[in-house]
């Protein structure tokens, strides 16, 4: 019933902002080149900012440090509680503060590296650039980074490096670097420069004349809907993990914002690059509705095992030494348990397919502290994991400096996202996107405590640098109110989705659709995807779909606070979104990074990418509902990084 | 600045905090001269009456006196105009309770409240008891306050008026103090149970040597 | 599991509100306590009933959305966040009352859910460090001692649930606000604003119409962070001084 799976193949499409030459002045040229917005002007121009996240809180604060108008939206109740503040580990910078060999080139390379070399080294360069820039912002701002006692920053490793260079903050890094972001926006708004709108929704993208004009937002309070006109708008309205019904992001995170987007003209990029992580709680029944990750950092210390046995249902502590596999340090031997998430995540599916997982359902594997407890004392375990640990006993009832850590992976990024170009911006102007709602820095695979360091990045530094090039050109003399037939047409399409909505009255819950949508994602397009499982999943993407706007039951009505109101309309938005990926996903007969198809792996089971065919970001247009989207390939050239199988072995 | 201080809650409670402390030193010196009635007639009414004549020459007759009492009723209003502005701010702060009470919520602040008012109404009635001797008991002698104290602890409702009084004092001493020293940002972690400590010996060492001389009239040691 | 629950049900700002009795069945113990309720709310919607509106985000315990009173304690039995407890805390036939957080400066919103934007304007008054971005020395140019660095995130560790407003009979916010006073004063970054941000944040706290402290210590013992009462002693402590450096100008 559905041509879903066929696509038609349009013009390449290219970035054309990054400047030609070597590549560590590419930044520093495009800076320069760059149109400037007079000061004495700024104050003219409005930019709408979606999302108080890393990305979003950064810009808003510095667009208004600026001298912009800045009307600035979040869906909770404070700026303070937008989901970068869960990111536990770290964030990266080049700093060489060890002195053990890191360079901005080294942290160029690994990125590029590991993200399976499907990201483009314009923009991962000039990240690893202003990296260095970050730490020193967030420390004048006051973010208590972990520190040695002669007072001088703290380091530790995260996976796919042999480099120390991740800064934290006890197991709460991102709640940290999310706090200093929030307190220099909430500078700027008791300044006046910032409007801030919280628990307002964005709803829908205006264009006009071809470029983005403002946001159609509901406020979810009193359910009014309402227009918001600007000079240019910035997406930083995070990924769309919230796809798979269980993630390891916050409830309330979804798609809407970057999907109605895409739906309004900006190209979607590699939609199928999800990042499933390695350690995560496992799910302990039906009943749940999240899952909460443990972080990376825990694989510095912790050993990862599973028995060596088949159906070993011995309980942990009485399994001797040489019966247990510590599956990545012996196929892995030179990264040990620090190989990329991808690649840990990977074996443990291998190894639990194998029936050798642990836990109930055989969903898990070992993350083992003893050895640790036993080298430092748990003294020193308790001052570097104490946060997690005790929330891994919270959720889980069992004791982890006793019995091991069962983890199990867990959907937790989207590489993918809204196609960007060097400047952030999508392919409808003045359309940006900033931070995890853009696809442009981790290939297909992110490492870790590089989400927070991209955030920090695109919001401090690349978008406040870039977005003035786009307003200096585009003065938008011509004045847009709120009752323009164009900003009032979408408007009404948007009253128009949400009655409808209300109005079907059928016999299930939004929460039963999400979730049935979420396990089939999870089977046919979560950590291995083969082309019949694809197939499968794109023949019933649809059939959801229709049977959803048939059945579907939302209480209450559009004019007041109703959580099921805005939960079934997110999920209008993953019911198309997931045939996107699904048919990336597809069409992708490569693996590489994240994306794992079965067809295409070496003898041992690793990624096999296809340069000579895959060597692109696929953007893709969007035609309507179900109709076979228009693929555009932007191919990635590799001047300093040369693709070769990546081996962490 | 005064301004600054009184128009903010955390102001406000310094205000109380170091009205509280003057009182309590008062408070320190008074329970030491009470206990000078269980050394006879003689030398507790030479006490009341070298309270009197302290600072001479450099003070006339009273003057020094004149002057606590009125530190006194400074500080004394001072609190109870703070507690009560405070107190009317807490309750409007919260103006719904909780369908599910719990009561150890609010133990320290209803005692301090009920505490004070107690407390505040105690010393009108000593005031008026033994100093001015407007309502006292038996026939009040001016400068004759061992015979007047043992009139007081000779009634029934003086020994209960004062024993209930003390004890309420001894209950305000002991989260007044550490409270205090809280408010003026004195206390630590590290200080924590020291200062406790003090206000629970405090406010024992007050509340018994103030309770000893109601006892003793009672028990006839003082007569 | 079997449970019932009295549940505050409150149309909108303006409405009265209520208690209402609900019972669920087939609770797990492995269940967080905002999974219970998402059962409820299942049956609800199936129902025809209008759900139960609470905050919650996310579910791990950082975010500071969820804001439930049970059983008159701040986020429940176990010194943690909402959507941290779980119902193994609980027991078969037990009956469990849910509240929102009770203070005039956060005003519900629906059901359980409250209006918390006073934190927001206190922060604004004077919670952070002006740094605007770009303006930022080298990060080792000022080395910052570890017992600083630790007693700045000890501090720096609220999450903005609003707990401790809930949990105080006089609705007083001074441990949410003595926490970023403590965090950001400790620090040197934050030293050239040490007395404006005190005297601002307090000032701003007043006019929101919080209570004041009667160090009763329910808002530490309700604390999902263990924001430590001396926390508040340490504000005064700075706002005093801050007074009196004032007064000298």
């Amino acid at each position: 019933m559905t041509d879903y799976v066929t696509y038609t193949t349009g013009e390449p499409v290219a970035d054309t902002k990054a400047p030609e030459g070597p590549i560590h002045e590419r930044w520093d040229k495009r800076r320069f080149e760059a149109k400037l917005v007079n000061p004495a002007n700024r104050r003219k121009h409005t930019v709408i900012v979606v999302g108080t996240g890393l990305a979003g809180g950064s810009a808003g604060a510095t667009l208004a440090e600026q001298g912009y108008k800045v009307i600035q939206f979040c869906y909770q109740d404070s700026p303070r509680r937008a989901h970068s503040i869960a990111a536990q580990g770290g964030i990266n910078a080049a700093k060489n503060y060890r002195n053990d060999g890191d360079s901005v080139h080294r942290l160029f390379y690994d990125t590029v590296k590991g993200g399976d070399f499907r990201a483009r080294e314009s923009n991962v360069h000039r990240l690893a650039q202003i990296s260095v820039e970050i730490i020193d912002q967030c420390v004048a701002q006051g973010v208590p980074f972990a520190r040695e006692y002669g007072g001088l920053l703290d380091t530790r490793s995260f996976g796919g490096v042999q480099v120390s260079r991740t800064f934290y903050a006890r197991g709460q890094t991102g709640q940290q670097l999310l706090l200093g972001a929030y307190q220099a926006l909430s500078r700027q708004i008791a300044a006046g420069n910032v409007e801030l709108h919280p628990r307002t929704e964005m709803l829908d993208l205006i264009v006009i004349d071809g470029r983005a004009r403002g946001i159609v937002a509901r406020d979810l309070v009193t359910g009014k809907i309402d227009t918001y006109v600007a000079d240019a708008v910035v997406l930083a309205s995070g990924g769309y993990g919230n796809v798979f019904y269980l993630s390891t992001n916050a409830m309330n995170s979804n798609a809407t914002a970057i999907w109605r987007a895409h739906r309004r003209g900006a190209y979607f990029a590699n939609p199928c690059f999800t990042q499933i992580h390695p350690t995560c709680i496992p799910r302990t029944g039906d009943h749940q509705s999240k899952l909460t990750l443990m972080s990376e950092s825990l694989r510095n210390d912790g050993r990862i095992w599973v028995p060596k046995a088949k159906g070993d249902t011995r309980p942990p502590n009485e399994i001797p030494e040489d019966e247990r596999d510590y599956y990545l340090e012996r196929i892995y031997p030179s990264f040990g348990n620090l190989v990329p998430r991808d690649i840990a995540s990977r074996a443990a599916k291998n190894v639990c397919d194998e029936g050798r997982g642990v836990g109930p359902g055989g969903q898990g594997v070992y993350l083992d502290f003893a050895d640790a407890i036993k080298r430092m004392g748990r003294k020193a375990v308790e001052a570097k994991y104490g946060n997690l640990f005790d929330m891994y006993q919270r959720i889980t009832d069992e004791d982890p400096y006793q019995v091991p850590m069962r983890i199990y992976p867990a959907v937790h990024y989207t590489m993918g996202g809204l196609w960007v170009d060097y400047d952030l911006q999508t392919t409808v102007p003045g359309l940006f996107a900033i931070g995890e709602a853009n696809f442009s820095d981790h290939g297909a695979n992110r490492l870790g405590a590089s989400a927070l360091m991209q955030g920090l990045a695109d919001g401090y530094f690349v978008l406040p640098a870039t977005i003035n090039d786009y307003l200096a050109r585009h003065p938008h003399r011509d004045e847009i109110t709120d009752d323009h037939p164009e900003v009032q047409e979408v408007l009404a399409e948007t009253e128009d989705r949400l009655n409808l909505l209300l109005s079907v009255d059928g016999d299930r819950t939004p929460d039963s659709f999400h979730r049935e949508l979420g396990e089939l994602m999870w089977e046919f397009c979560g950590m291995a995807r083969t082309d019949a499982g694809l197939r499968k999943a794109l023949e019933r993407i649809p059939q959801i779909r229709e049977e959803f706007w048939r059945r579907i039951k939302v209480p209450g009505t559009g004019e007041e606070f109703n959580q099921s109101l805005e939960k079934a309309n997110r999920i209008v938005d993953y019911l198309e979104l997931a045939e996107l990926m699904c048919l990336d996903a597809l069409h992708r007969t490569e693996s590489c990074g994240g994306h794992f198809r079965e067809e295409s792996q070496t003898p041992d089971g690793e990624a096999a990418r296809k340069d000579d065919a895959f060597a692109y970001a696929a953007a893709w247009e969007f035609t309507g509902t179900g109709a076979p989207p228009v693929l555009h390939k932007e191919d990635l050239v590799f001047e300093y990084v040369h693709p070769t199988q990546r081996s962490y072995a | 600045m005064a301004r600054t201080v009184w128009d903010s809650t955390v102001g406000k409670k310094a205000v109380m905090a170091v009205s509280g402390v003057i009182m309590l030193l008062y408070l320190v010196a008074h329970v030491i001269g009470n206990l000078k009635i269980f050394f006879g007639a003689g030398e507790f009414n030479h006490y009341g009456h070298w309270l009197r004549t302290v600072g001479e020459p450099f003070m006339h007759y009273e003057w020094t006196l004149w002057l606590i009492r009125v530190v006194l009723v400074v500080a004394v209003v001072a609190h109870a105009v703070s507690a009560y502005q405070l107190s009317r701010r807490d309750i409007k702060a919260r103006p719904s309770k909780y369908v599910h009470r719990k009561p150890r919520a609010s133990y320290a602040t209803r005692t301090m409240r009920w505490g004070g008012i107690i407390l505040g109404l105690f010393i009108v009635w000593h005031v008026l008891d033994l100093t001015t001797g407007t309502v006292h008991s038996g026939g009040f002698q001016e400068g004759h306050p061992y015979q007047n104290v043992v009139d007081t602890f000779s009634t029934w409702y003086g020994n209960v008026i004062y024993i209930v009084a003390m004890l309420a004092l001894g209950l305000h001493i002991r989260h007044g103090f550490w409270s205090a020293a809280q408010t003026l940002g004195v206390g630590s972690r590290a200080r924590d149970r020291a200062l406790k400590t003090v206000a629970n010996v405090l406010a024992l060492l007050l509340t018994a040597g103030f309770v000893a001389v109601p006892v003793g009239v009672m028990t006839g040691v003082v007569s | 599991m079997k449970l019932t629950l009295r549940v505050w049900r409150q149309k909108n700002a303006d409405a009265d509100g209520a208690m209402s009795t609900y019972e669920v069945d087939g609770i797990s113990p492995d269940m967080s306590f905002l999974e219970m309720l998402d059962v409820l709310n299942e049956q609800l919607i199936l129902a025809g009933e209008d759900p139960v509106a609470f905050d919650h985000d996310c579910r791990e315990g950082i975010c500071g959305a969820c804001s439930l009173v049970i059983n008159g304690d701040a986020h429940g039995p176990e010194r943690t966040t909402t959507c941290q407890l779980h119902m193994r805390s609980f027991r078969d036939g037990d009956t469990i009352d849910i509240e929102p957080w009770r203070a005039s400066a956060f005003p519900v919103i629906k059901d359980l859910v409250v209006d918390r934007s006073a934190f927001d304007r206190i922060i604004q008054a004077g919670g952070y460090i002006t740094a605007p971005t770009g303006s930022a020395p080298e990060a080792h140019a000022t080395p910052v001692p570890k017992p600083d660095a630790d007693y700045a995130f000890e501090h720096a560790e609220c999450i903005g649930c609003g707990a401790c407003v809930a949990a105080c009979p006089n609705g007083a916010a001074m441990l949410f606000t003595s926490a970023k006073v403590n965090h950001l004063g400790v620090l040197p970054q934050g030293a050239p604003e040490r007395e404006t941000r005190v005297l601002d944040m307090v000032a701003r706290m007043d006019e929101e119409g919080f209570g004041g402290c009667t160090l009763t210590g329910e808002c530490a013992t309700a604390c999902p962070k263990g924001i430590p009462l001396t926390s508040i002693t340490h504000m005064n402590r700075e706002w005093l001084r801050a007074t009196r450096k004032a007064a000298k100008r």
